[in-house]
């Protein structure tokens, strides 16, 4: 005779009725929990992706309604077109101006701050308050400091005696002017995060340091960026995220222009969905945008795995 | 080996109050100073100074014979042990080991070569290539004694560098910091609030509290001879069993209840009304019957195996604790006459709790506590 004959598990519970038993399960219990977030997620999120997805395989009329099955028929057509192109370029050359640069700034920014002198705590406040801003207020801003005639940005030229640019107008500067705006705008967030994890470092690791007497570069490369990886990684992970989602400045300050130079994806997916009613390629564009994010932040994960000491 | 010398010490945050109250020093070369005190009394601080990692308020340091108030730490030629250890978490314990070598223009091969030494001595030779994270506290611990051997520096200085160690490792890299201390000839000052560990450790030390010194000595004469009621109270465990006496004519008197004789010459030394007694729990006996005693009630016992820890009830709320070898079973409210040698005998003045210094003189008491 075995043990589970004689002594019946005190967890089965077969005398019980069948809903109770079906209610007490735990894997119920969990979904219940979940629920919530789930509906929302399922709302705003999933059936939107999935609608996406879905109405960019499709040839769909101006009210939006999908009419024939095309396959990828829209992508074909997306990557003959020479504005498509432009787009990608110019989303490209965004995130190329902004992340970078944006990150740099807000690192030294970050180190500076981290020192202990008096009034610290203004120049914190300082560089982290475009954070408290939201994108509209300050991308007017910007608008009045890019204004070519009353704007501080061509005063400033013509003070040290060069010409004037026309910062939004000119192909050549609009895309540029918008990436300074949109480094500015930003650096306050990737600031505070950078901060944090700056004061998260041991002291003592730095005084440990002291006692060694290692220069202060050899600190830096040694000590705090190596500490400071795990927080660097997930402000580049967001930062670029963030980089090719932007909309509110481009829409506010150029709204695609010049010759469609700061035409950024996302600006072109509003384009053709709300203005131009192309709702099957703005999908399509909308899915390439999205593989093309996923792609860039998993070789991030990929490539730079080695790099991040978590503790 | 490095002499270490402290004139008027002092430290201010605020220049308004004093974190260190003027201390003065001289620490021998090849020495094992211990600081010790309880915590918030100024001990770390003294010991970053030192080694430069706070500024000096006032007075001097002079290391070797140099003057060294404004010289950077890694000017001071010193090693330094953290209470965390401070490892680096990206670094293995090679590297740990070897950081910063560069600076003193030490060359990889005398690096690898001074690195494999010191994991030998300390057993870290199969851990090199691991990360910190991956090795035992007693292992970190380890490594961070390795980083401060390698430097070859002649005084290291550690701050806590047991206190996150469990009891038995404790004991074990107690004895083994003390030999490696002795071998390498290191002038040592440690940093403690624990007093097992400076009592054990220390060849002499320093017990301060709320910045200023209360003793300097060697570890038995501290045990032996309190300068006043805190160091009574710090050392020793259990500490000395304190308790207020009131001068009435030419007895003490306990709180109403014990008189104790007092000979003619303390009586006029010490001008005083009351006066503080203190004993070591071993002074405390059991009395035979031709000794005179006085009885006292059980309040607790604890056994630990090579002696017994005996808690009694003196006076209205005072409990003392007496410390008898071997094992004794007694019952909580048995009654128990106990004898104390007036040699055992300590007093304190009661308001500075300053040691009265006639109170080793054995002529100074007559010999029985007797029970009003």
């Amino acid at each position: 005779m075995n043990l589970a004959q004689r002594e019946p598990s005190p967890f089965k519970t077969y005398d019980e009725p069948e809903r109770r038993r079906w209610m007490s399960s735990p894997f119920l219990a969990g979904m219940l929990f979940l629920l919530p977030s789930l509906v929302l997620f399922g709302v705003f999120l999933f059936y939107p992706m999935m609608r996406t997805i879905y109405l960019s395989l499709y040839l769909i009329d101006t009210q939006g309604e999908p009419l024939v099955f095309v396959g990828v028929e829209n992508f074909i057509n997306l990557f003959q077109s020479s504005s498509f192109q432009t787009s990608a370029k110019a989303t490209g050359l965004f995130v190329l101006y902004t992340v970078p640069i944006g990150l740099i700034l807000a690192l030294v920014l970050a180190l500076l701050a981290n020192e202990k002198v008096k009034g610290i705590g203004f120049f914190r406040t300082m560089f982290s308050s475009t954070m408290g801003m939201s994108v509209a207020a300050s991308s007017v801003i910007w608008m009045f400091m890019y204004n070519p005639s009353i704007g501080i940005m061509n005063r400033l030229l013509s003070g040290i005696g060069m010409s004037e640019v026309q910062w939004l107008l000119d192909p050549q500067f609009a895309l540029m002017s918008v990436a300074a705006a949109t480094i500015w705008m930003n650096t306050g967030f990737t600031f505070l995060i950078l901060l944090g994890g700056l004061q998260n470092i041991d002291q003592q690791l730095y005084e440990s340091a002291r006692v060694a007497g290692v220069s202060d570069w050899y600190k830096l490369r040694k000590i705090t960026l190596p500490m400071l990886s795990p927080t660097l990684f997930f402000v580049t992970v967001v930062s670029l995220i963030n980089s090719f989602q932007t909309f509110g400045q481009i829409d506010i300050l150029t709204k695609g222009g010049p010759m469609e130079s700061t035409n950024v994806i996302v600006y072109s997916i509003y384009k053709d969905a709300f203005i131009n009613y192309n709702v099957g390629s703005a999908s399509a564009q909308a899915v390439l945008l999205f593989f093309c994010i996923l792609i860039v932040t998993v070789l991030q994960f990929k490539l730079t795995e080695r790099k991040v000491h978590y503790q | 080996m490095k002499k270490v010398e402290l004139i008027n010490f002092q430290k201010s945050y605020d220049q308004r109050t004093q974190v260190l109250k003027g201390i003065d020093v001289i620490i021998e070369p090849g020495e094992f100073f211990v600081l010790v005190g309880p915590s918030g009394c100024g001990k770390s601080t003294m010991l970053r100074m030192i080694a430069g990692l706070e500024s000096i308020s006032g007075g001097d340091l002079f290391l070797g014979d140099k003057k060294a108030n404004h010289l950077t730490p890694s000017q001071r030629d010193l090693s330094m042990v953290f209470q965390n250890y401070a490892l680096y978490p990206h670094l293995t314990v090679e590297e740990n080991i070897t950081f910063g070598l560069h600076v003193k223009k030490i060359f990889k091969k005398e690096q690898k070569m001074r690195c494999e030494e010191a994991g030998e001595m300390l057993g870290l030779t199969d851990y090199m290539k691991r990360k910190p994270k991956e090795l035992s506290g007693g292992q970190r611990q380890r490594v961070a004694l390795a980083r401060a051997i390698v430097t070859h520096a002649p005084l290291c200085l550690m701050d806590e560098p047991l206190s996150n160690l469990d009891a038995k490792l404790r004991a074990r890299m107690r004895s083994e910091i003390r030999q490696i201390q002795r071998k390498l000839g290191l002038t040592m000052i440690y940093v403690t609030h624990d007093q097992t560990e400076a009592m054990t450790m220390a060849d002499r030390m320093m017990i301060l509290n709320g910045g200023e010194v209360q003793q300097i000595g060697k570890p038995m004469d501290i045990y032996n001879e309190p300068k006043n009621t805190f160091v009574a109270s710090f050392m020793g465990a259990p500490p000395m069993n304190l308790i207020h006496a009131k001068v009435k004519g030419s007895s003490l008197v306990v709180d109403e209840q014990w008189l104790i004789p007092m000979s003619e010459s303390i009586r006029a030394a010490a001008q005083l009304n009351e006066v503080t007694i203190g004993v070591r729990p071993e002074h405390i006996q059991l009395a035979n019957d031709d000794e005179p005693g006085f009885v006292v009630v059980v309040s607790n016992v604890e056994v630990l195996g090579t002696e017994t820890l005996i808690t009694f009830n003196i006076g209205d709320k005072k409990q003392w604790i007496a410390r008898w070898s071997g094992q004794w079973n007694l019952r909580i409210e048995q009654p128990l006459r106990i004898f104390i040698e007036d040699q055992h005998l300590c007093l304190f003045d009661a308001q500075t709790g300053g040691k009265l210094d006639g109170s080793q003189d054995s002529s100074f008491l007559n010999k029985e506590w007797i029970t009003i």
